[in-house]
């Protein structure tokens, strides 16, 4: 369980961490927490030559609140984001999934930046960011750039970040107050990824809703913004009728692998399971 | 092979190496400093036998490379007794409640309770339950080393309320 060698690079600016991928191209890796990529730089399955280490790196750590918008720069681990009074107060959901992430030592670790950058289906951020109609803030040789989390993930571990890009950060408009939100994640043991999760954000006013949004995690090549599902509760009393809509509409769009998770067949309605929970709880919490 | 050279505080002293970039932490505390008491036991960032204190975190050293902990501030299990041995109340308490049958998983488990106890002196049992749910025991079944964590909450509190009055 030793990794291939490599170069270790510890810049102090994003211009150097720019400057070094873009000369490295493909060979160059950045590293933030390390725990998606140590691991996979143990089974040889990244190899990466040269290893740019952020921890230095001025300006990624940290949760800003302007105006209507909340920040948060790509170093900032999930302890912090659970931490985070900001968070707490205006986008509790965040606070609800990081919890679920991994375990105390690996959220110590585990970055935002790192967990929405690399593309692995089995994180659980991406979703949620999709959930929040985030957008990834993106920085290259070029300058700086914008997409959005609903367009960022091509395929398993493909995304839109360009070579010598770096993502710097996620932006995102505050849920408005009031709003009903969970992250619901069925996995076998602490530590594990999901066999299916569903992020739910959605407003309601006298009785009835005004705004909807439903991600789903590790039911896919990508996390997946379930837009029509999303759809179908707009305008409803969330009675149990739309529900079983939303929740069809939602297992639709899975197409899981079949996997010691369990079964394709399984994992769909698993996805199911969770987007109804979470539906019904965020209805609950809704103002 | 191109080493890079390390520095660091370990257990209250600056130590220094020549490493591999690639060298994990658990490596160079083990091999180079001989200090065994961080285990190796998955190796796959599950087990949380290799848990050391890194700059008032809990981290598992086998997913981190020594490099990257240069200039950091390390506890080991090595670094929680006394000078005169008076063994820490963390693990006062693990022996006092038979927290662990084979021992494997101890030092991780001291170390975690270390940093939980710091964030939050008074932890119910769940939260404890959840605080080390990063560190597996395939012996005790959790109960005593629940027990010893708060043994260990209640003897530092203790100790705390003393020095106040």
């Amino acid at each position: 369980m030793i990794p291939g060698d490599f170069e270790y690079h510890r810049p102090n600016s994003i211009g150097e961490v720019v400057s070094l991928l873009s000369t490295h191209g493909d060979e160059a890796r950045v590293i933030a927490g390390g725990h998606s990529l140590i691991p996979m730089m143990k089974l040889r399955l990244a190899a990466p030559e040269h290893l740019v280490d952020l921890q230095d790196v001025a300006g990624l750590v940290g949760v800003s609140e302007d105006g209507g918008a909340i920040t948060i720069g790509a170093m900032t681990t999930q302890t912090e984001l659970i931490a985070s009074k900001v968070l707490a107060e205006n986008c509790p959901i965040i606070r609800e999934a990081a919890l679920l992430i991994a375990d105390p030592q690996v959220r110590y670790c585990g970055t935002l930046g790192g967990n929405v950058a690399n593309g692995d289906p089995g994180n659980d951020m991406p979703a949620l960011m999709q959930c929040l109609g985030a957008t990834y803030l993106l920085q290259g040789p070029d300058g700086t750039r914008e997409v959005d989390a609903r367009d960022y993930y091509e395929a398993a571990y493909f995304t839109e970040l360009k070579d010598g890009e770096l993502l710097t950060g996620v932006r995102f408009e505050k849920p408005v107050v009031g709003h009903g939100y969970a992250y619901k994640k069925l996995k076998r043991k602490v530590g594990d990824y999901a066999t299916a999760a569903a992020a739910v954000i959605l407003s309601m006013n006298g009785g009835s809703c005004v705004s909807a949004s439903i991600a789903l995690t590790n039911v896919g090549d990508t996390p997946l913004y379930a837009q029509a599902a999303s759809d179908a509760l707009v305008g409803t009393a969330l009675d149990a009728a739309t529900i079983d809509q939303a929740v069809a509409l939602a297992e639709s769009i899975t197409e899981p692998a079949s996997d010691g998770r369990g079964p394709a067949e399984y994992r769909t309605k698993m996805a199911g399971v969770m987007t109804r929970r979470a539906i019904e709880e965020a209805k609950e919490r809704a103002q | 092979m191109n080493k890079k050279h390390v520095k660091m505080t370990v257990n209250g002293k600056t130590v220094e190496g020549d490493v591999e970039a690639r060298t994990l932490l658990i490596h160079f505390l083990r091999e180079d400093l001989g200090l065994t008491g961080p285990h190796i036991g998955c190796e796959t960032s599950h087990c949380g036998a290799c848990t050391v204190d890194l700059d008032g975190r809990s981290v598992k050293s086998c997913t981190l490379f020594a490099v990257q902990a240069e200039n950091a501030d390390i506890t080991t299990v090595e670094g929680m007794a006394a000078a005169d041995g008076t063994l820490h109340a963390i693990q006062e308490g693990f022996m006092q409640e038979h927290g662990l049958q084979c021992g494997f998983c101890t030092p991780g488990m001291i170390m975690r309770t270390h940093r939980l106890l710091q964030e939050n002196p008074n932890p119910t049992d769940e939260e404890i339950r959840w605080g080390i749910s990063g560190n597996l025991c395939r012996c005790t079944g959790y109960q005593n080393i629940v027990k010893a964590v708060r043994y260990a909450a209640n003897k530092l509190n203790d100790t705390t309320r003393e020095a106040a009055e």
